[in-house]
């Protein structure tokens, strides 16, 4: 069994399913962008479709560390408007172009995030059990009303005036294009960044953590590192995520980042199933969208809404797709074992 | 103590090791040597603080007093996982798998300790990702391959058979290359047939591995036949310490399992 490998070679059939996942993404994107840019999709179902990607950044982020590490977290919605204010703040005050100061605004909102996630991770995550849970939940009602009483952020009347991310005088469709870019791409990026830190020996480090802290420390995985790491990410991306929100409604109100706003995340993230990125991204799409096909029963909306979740947790408790991903080429194989004689199939599961 | 062997290296030595939970000394002033490539078996009634010292050893508790060295060096005040990095893995008592996860990445966990590539190399998918990546694979089958799991390598750990389990629990503690390992009851829930495959299996990773061994076990004829050196426990501290044919004929050995009058 000497096999002569060729060290530090990317496997062949990888290489051709990230080929064909990118030439899909690119696709998927420039319909959409062809489809916004000739009217065909209105602005308000752009503005849903805007949602509807910051959404799957803050699903996906929350997965990781709800997921993955196994360890609930309950003010998704805190660290997401510590990012809306700081990348809001600064693209108001900053005095650089919007162009510029948008993704500088971005990242920062991202950074800063990140900094309240250790400072909230390091005290909570040195224990073993469901600190975080309590910690993450004050957290988030902590820093609304912080937002509430400080002047700087507009305090209750909500911060206006928010930049639109295009100069001034950019007509209306351009800037749904711009949105849409944005929020496409940074979605894309989360959901790769995620996932390829899931399948590294750091992700796998994490979910060792989550099915068994005692047995991950006897076998040399430091815990607490890697439980910090996982959550820091995911606060991260949870700010990046509120930057594009500023952005997007170009007003902040402190109220919107509420408990059940934590709650609504995390529902995503649960119906989607924990621990799967690929249930997170459908999750967070289907529950974007059905609300507002559900308007015309304003009444009965939430009832629907809340039936529709409980029929799936009575039938899929671990969420629609559980701990499995979907994957391109694992259907593509399946589909063709399949007509090559139905051999083998019924095999996943 | 004093058991002249030919080439008698100390790996682990433990020295009046002690633990108080609040007035209960659970473990009390045991001391042993563990050399190397030798089966150390440690035994005693339930209660006796057996699990308590393997606990020690790995830094879950902090003693009390004492001292315990690896290779000469103190490990006192380390975390479990440096500990483990140091070179003493363990098993428990109840199987702690990943059960989720599958029997290679079980392996893959517990080899992270000697992979160095970054997050970011991780995340970019750069070079070292897929070499260190490859490189572990091999490495995790072929570990695999001596337990006789490489044909359950993509099967989730807790859907193996009780005795693969175990199996599996000694292949990940192997996974980092230690210099001790600790196994906690390794035949309890085993059949006979199954507790005769486990020694063989023990004295492979022995001579394969060159690890000295420290078990835990209840299972008598499974001690006296694979233990070079036995250590008895009982209400925390020693009672007696030798060959299997010495602590089988000592009294107090007999009556702390038995009962005296």
């Amino acid at each position: 069994m000497t096999k002569q490998k060729k060290p530090g070679l990317v496997p062949k059939n990888k290489l051709v399913s990230y080929a064909v996942n990118l030439v899909l993404l690119v696709a998927a994107y420039l319909l959409f962008f062809v489809l916004i840019g000739s009217g065909v999709i209105n602005r308000y179902t752009s503005g849903i479709m805007t949602t509807m990607f910051i959404n799957i950044i803050l699903t996906v982020s929350l997965n990781l560390v709800s997921g993955f590490l196994g360890q609930l977290v309950l003010g998704h919605a805190g660290f997401m408007s510590v990012g809306a204010y700081t990348a809001a703040l600064f693209t108001l005050y900053s005095g650089l172009p919007i162009t510029i100061a948008f993704p500088i605004g971005i990242v920062l909102a991202g950074v800063v995030a990140a900094v309240f996630g250790v400072i909230i991770g390091v005290p909570a995550l040195r224990l073993r059990g469901d600190y975080l849970a309590i910690i993450t939940l004050g957290f988030g009602e902590i820093i609304r009303v912080i937002i509430l009483a400080c002047d700087f952020t507009g305090g209750a009347k909500g911060l206006r005036g928010i930049p639109t991310i295009l100069p001034q005088g950019s007509d209306a469709t351009s800037l749904s294009l711009a949105k849409y870019s944005y929020v496409f791409w940074l979605a894309v990026v989360t959901v790769v960044v995620i996932w390829a830190f899931v399948r590294s020996r750091h992700g796998r480090a994490v979910i060792a953590i989550r099915e068994d802290e005692i047995a991950a420390e006897a076998s040399g995985v430091h815990t607490t590192y890697y439980k910090l790491f996982a959550f820091v990410m995911a606060a991260f991306f949870a700010g990046v995520a509120g930057s594009l929100y500023a952005h997007h409604i170009g007003v902040l109100d402190p109220s919107k980042f509420n408990f059940d706003y934590s709650v609504e995340i995390l529902l995503m993230a649960v119906l989607g199933g924990l621990g799967s990125i690929t249930g997170s991204i459908i999750a967070a799409i289907v529950l974007t969208i059905l609300p507002e096909f559900l308007r015309g029963f304003e009444d009965y909306r939430m009832l629907i809404y809340a039936v529709i979740l409980i029929i799936v947790m009575l039938f899929k408790p671990s969420g629609l797709m559980g701990q499995h991903e979907f994957s391109l080429s694992r259907l593509v194989s399946r589909l063709t074992a399949k007509r090559a004689g139905g051999a083998k199939q019924g095999k996943g599961e | 103590m004093a058991e002249s062997e030919k080439k008698s290296v100390p790996v682990l030595e433990a020295e009046n090791l002690s633990i108080v939970f609040g007035g209960l000394h659970a473990v009390d002033d045991v001391h042993f040597t563990l050399h190397e490539n030798q089966i150390m078996g440690l035994i005693g009634p339930n209660g006796a603080g057996k699990t308590t010292v393997f606990n020690l050893l790995t830094g879950v508790y902090t003693p009390t007093t004492g001292q315990i060295k690896l290779d000469g060096r103190s490990i006192l005040g380390k975390k479990t996982y440096q500990i483990t990095k140091m070179g003493v893995a363990r098993t428990f008592q109840n199987i702690r798998l990943f059960k989720d996860m599958s029997v290679l990445d079980n392996v893959r966990v517990a080899m992270n300790q000697k992979m160095n590539y970054s997050a970011l190399a991780g995340i970019l998918g750069l070079p070292s990702y897929w070499r260190e990546e490859a490189a572990v694979e091999e490495k995790a089958m072929d570990l695999l391959r001596v337990f006789h799991l490489e044909g359950h390598a993509q099967d989730r750990a807790k859907n193996l058979p009780y005795g693969q389990q175990r199996k599996l629990e000694i292949a990940r503690a192997l996974a980092g290359d230690p210099k001790v390992l600790l196994l906690d009851e390794p035949a309890a829930g085993m059949n006979p047939t199954e507790t005769a495959e486990l020694m063989e299996t023990i004295e492979l990773i022995r001579s394969r591995f060159h690890v000295a061994i420290l078990l835990i076990e209840h299972d008598m004829s499974f001690v006296m036949g694979i233990c070079e050196h036995l250590v008895v426990l009982d209400y925390g501290r020693i009672i007696a310490s030798g060959t299997p044919e010495e602590v089988r004929t000592n009294p107090k050995v007999i009556t702390a399992y038995l009962g005296g009058e």
